[in-house]
């Protein structure tokens, strides 16, 4: 029996292969989608693009050379150079390591904490739930960059802050859709099952509710994970969120913005590298969401 | 974003919801706002009270004594407990007292009052421009759905949520105003025309129509395009998605198979029947995508020197301007809120399902 028959089996002889068979299906029916497959290479390429950009910057991101400033995209500066001189690829490159930053910082705050609020609002009930989903509808009828913005405005410029304030602006939905998955897990007998054990709501929440929420939950994240690049690009441009000389591609459009008319390389170039990276993520998101939640 | 609305009075799903009389449903609806609109005041509040910028010492500056600035904080009633300050904050809001700007030196509310309009017309010509190509859009690609119609509204769905606004902005701005030379620069009005038009809406457009001014009018259209275009596009996005999907849903159902077997013309039959049909719905989205225009319209502005409330907002952040910024947030989130509340309050009217 080859590999493929055994993951592929109707009938699995134990829990491991019946586990690895859907994993598998479900990895086919992701690399079936070509969009997706092109996303996850995208989101895979800014990875080892963080990961190796000594190797893959040809100078150093903050090394100036005024007598070189402003040059024309060329074989020595393929993305051309700033008003410092700076070498822009070598800026993007290591510019990828922030936006990955940016990224995984908030994809490990906003949904834990709208896992846990979903959760536990869905699961107790209650004055609990009323009083937790009214904040979250409050959160949630803001406007989400004009918050990031207000919060920055208190909190100081700096990329920490804007991870903070995008933080605390893009939990809500998270908890609401813990809450929705949650109310209709908590009526099923496996949970009333694991109650009459003796489990306390701390270990059903954590140990049983949390882990069946988190697919839907993923598919959002990778979803939103677009917004959260364009959101720290759209603060790092307003000059709040990563501070110079950092090579953050929003502050780098800003410098850019007032070469554009003789220089348009400086803005436009680390444009592109957003727009890539966010439609990436998206194209990524789609695939995941046909995989793990066929209910769309 | 509309299961925000739905939440109107949130009770707990275990317990079985008793059918609610008119008045206690709209008196619910009412709370709703309220408590939300309470929600917002708290939260600017409590972002005005974190900052690490002294209200009393920006207000008696750094060269005053100690009994000055104790006089002062006593004064702007920093002295009292938290909640008290609260009160008398939300009760100044509701007096239209947001405070003085620093840098203008002037009310914030009339700071607001001025440049509201510019961002009201911004969003308001975006808006159509997204109604006018999405709804078209999307039904073309739901009808002709699988070929290339479907696939390039798919296509340019994804574009508008992967670039960032404001880059799109400056590369309209290279495009088509420094190299093409089609559209004008940045700002409303051509420099020798500012001023020329007494400001009775502060919609330029519409105020330069009412003086009769024409030249104006047409010279503050060529200027409103290509901002309003940008910032269309992103409700295009969202608009195309919603209608292909809505109508999906109604071709697929027996009325229209009847319809066409009664002989229809198929125009008729997508355009006046299914279309209808999706009315209700569609109103929702284009409500809630306008609020959506607010926010988006913070960077527009900030490419295109747009002197609306983003603009107005930025610039205060950037000057640790904190009346201005706070004053800014609440009116942009108020109208935010306002409209997404509208936009439920309209499904609930318009759409008889909804009654139950």
């Amino acid at each position: 029996m080859t590999a493929r028959e055994w993951l592929l089996s109707d009938t699995p002889q134990s829990r491991s292969q019946a586990r690895m068979g859907r994993l598998y299906g479900g990895w086919l029916t992701f690399t079936g989608n070509r969009l997706a497959m092109v996303g996850l290479g995208i989101v895979v390429a800014l990875m080892l693009m963080a990961l190796l950009a000594p190797l893959i910057a040809t100078h150093h991101p903050f090394a100036q050379d005024l007598a070189n400033r402003l040059q024309p995209p060329s074989a020595a500066n393929w993305f051309g150079t700033d008003q410092y001189g700076r070498d822009i690829w070598s800026r993007v490159v290591y510019g990828s390591r922030l936006t990955l930053y940016i990224v995984l910082l908030v994809a490990l705050t906003a949904p834990v904490a709208g896992l846990l609020i979903g959760t536990i609002s869905g699961y107790l009930g209650g004055w609990t739930d009323i009083v937790l989903m009214r904040i979250t509808d409050v959160f949630l009828a803001f406007p989400k960059l004009i918050l990031a913005l207000a919060f920055v405005s208190a909190l100081g410029p700096g990329i920490e802050n804007a991870v903070i304030a995008i933080a605390i602006t893009s939990w809500p939905p998270y908890a609401r859709i813990a809450r929705a998955e949650t109310m209709t897990i908590r009526n099923s007998d496996f949970i009333s099952a694991v109650r009459l054990q003796g489990a306390s709501p701390t270990r059903i929440i954590l140990g049983h509710v949390i882990p069946l929420c988190t697919s839907s939950l993923i598919v959002r994240v990778t979803l939103d994970m677009a917004g959260i690049i364009l959101t720290a690009a759209g603060l790092g441009f307003l000059g709040l969120g990563a501070q110079p000389p950092l090579p953050e591609w929003g502050a780098m459009i800003s410098t850019g913005r007032q070469y554009l008319l003789d220089q348009w390389w400086v803005a436009t170039l680390p444009g592109i590298a957003i727009f890539v990276v966010s439609l990436g993520f998206n194209l990524l998101g789609d695939g995941l969401r046909d995989v793990l939640d066929p209910k769309n | 974003m509309t299961d925000i609305l739905k939440s109107g009075g949130t009770t707990p799903a275990a317990r079985p919801r008793r059918p609610a009389g008119p008045l206690k449903r709209i008196a619910g609806f009412l709370l709703s706002i309220a408590l939300t609109f309470l929600g917002l005041l708290l939260v600017t509040f409590l972002i005005g009270r974190v900052v690490p910028i002294d209200p009393v010492l920006a207000a008696v500056g750094d060269r005053a004594n100690a009994e000055t600035y104790e006089r002062m904080r006593i004064e702007m009633g920093l002295n009292l407990p938290l909640w008290q300050q609260f009160i008398r904050y939300v009760g100044d809001v509701l007096q239209g007292d947001f405070g003085t700007s620093v840098l203008t030196s002037q009310p914030v509310l009339d700071d607001v009052r001025r440049a509201f309009p510019a961002t009201l017309e911004l969003a308001t010509a975006a808006i159509i421009i997204g109604v006018a190509v999405g709804v078209p859009a999307g039904v073309f690609a739901a009808v002709h759905r699988g070929r290339w119609p479907d696939h390039l509204v798919r296509v340019l769905g994804l574009v508008g949520y992967s670039v960032p606004v404001f880059w799109l902005g400056l590369v309209g701005l290279l495009l088509f105003y420094a190299k093409l030379d089609w559209a004008p620069g940045p700002g409303r009005l051509d420099v020798f025309y500012d001023g020329l038009v007494d400001p009775v809406t502060g919609v330029i457009t519409v105020d330069a129509l009412l003086a009769g001014e024409t030249e104006i009018f047409w010279n503050a259209l060529s200027h409103l395009i290509l901002p309003a275009s940008i910032l269309g596009y992103f409700s295009i996005a969202y608009i195309s998605r919603m209608t292909r999907s809505f109508m999906l849903d109604q071709l697929r159902q027996e009325y229209i198979t009847t319809a066409r077997v009664k002989g229809m013309s198929e125009t008729r039959v997508i355009w006046r029947h299914a279309l209808g049909n999706i009315a209700v719905p569609l109103i929702t989205v284009v409500a809630l995508s306008y609020a959506n225009l607010l926010e988006g319209s913070v960077l527009t502005e900030t490419v295109f020197a747009w002197p609306g409330l983003g603009l107005y907002i930025t610039n205060s952040l950037l000057n640790a301007d904190m009346n201005a910024v706070l004053g800014g947030t609440l009116v942009v989130g108020a109208v935010f809120i306002g409209l997404n509340m509208l936009s439920d309050l309209l499904y609930r009217l318009l759409d008889p399902r909804a009654k139950k």
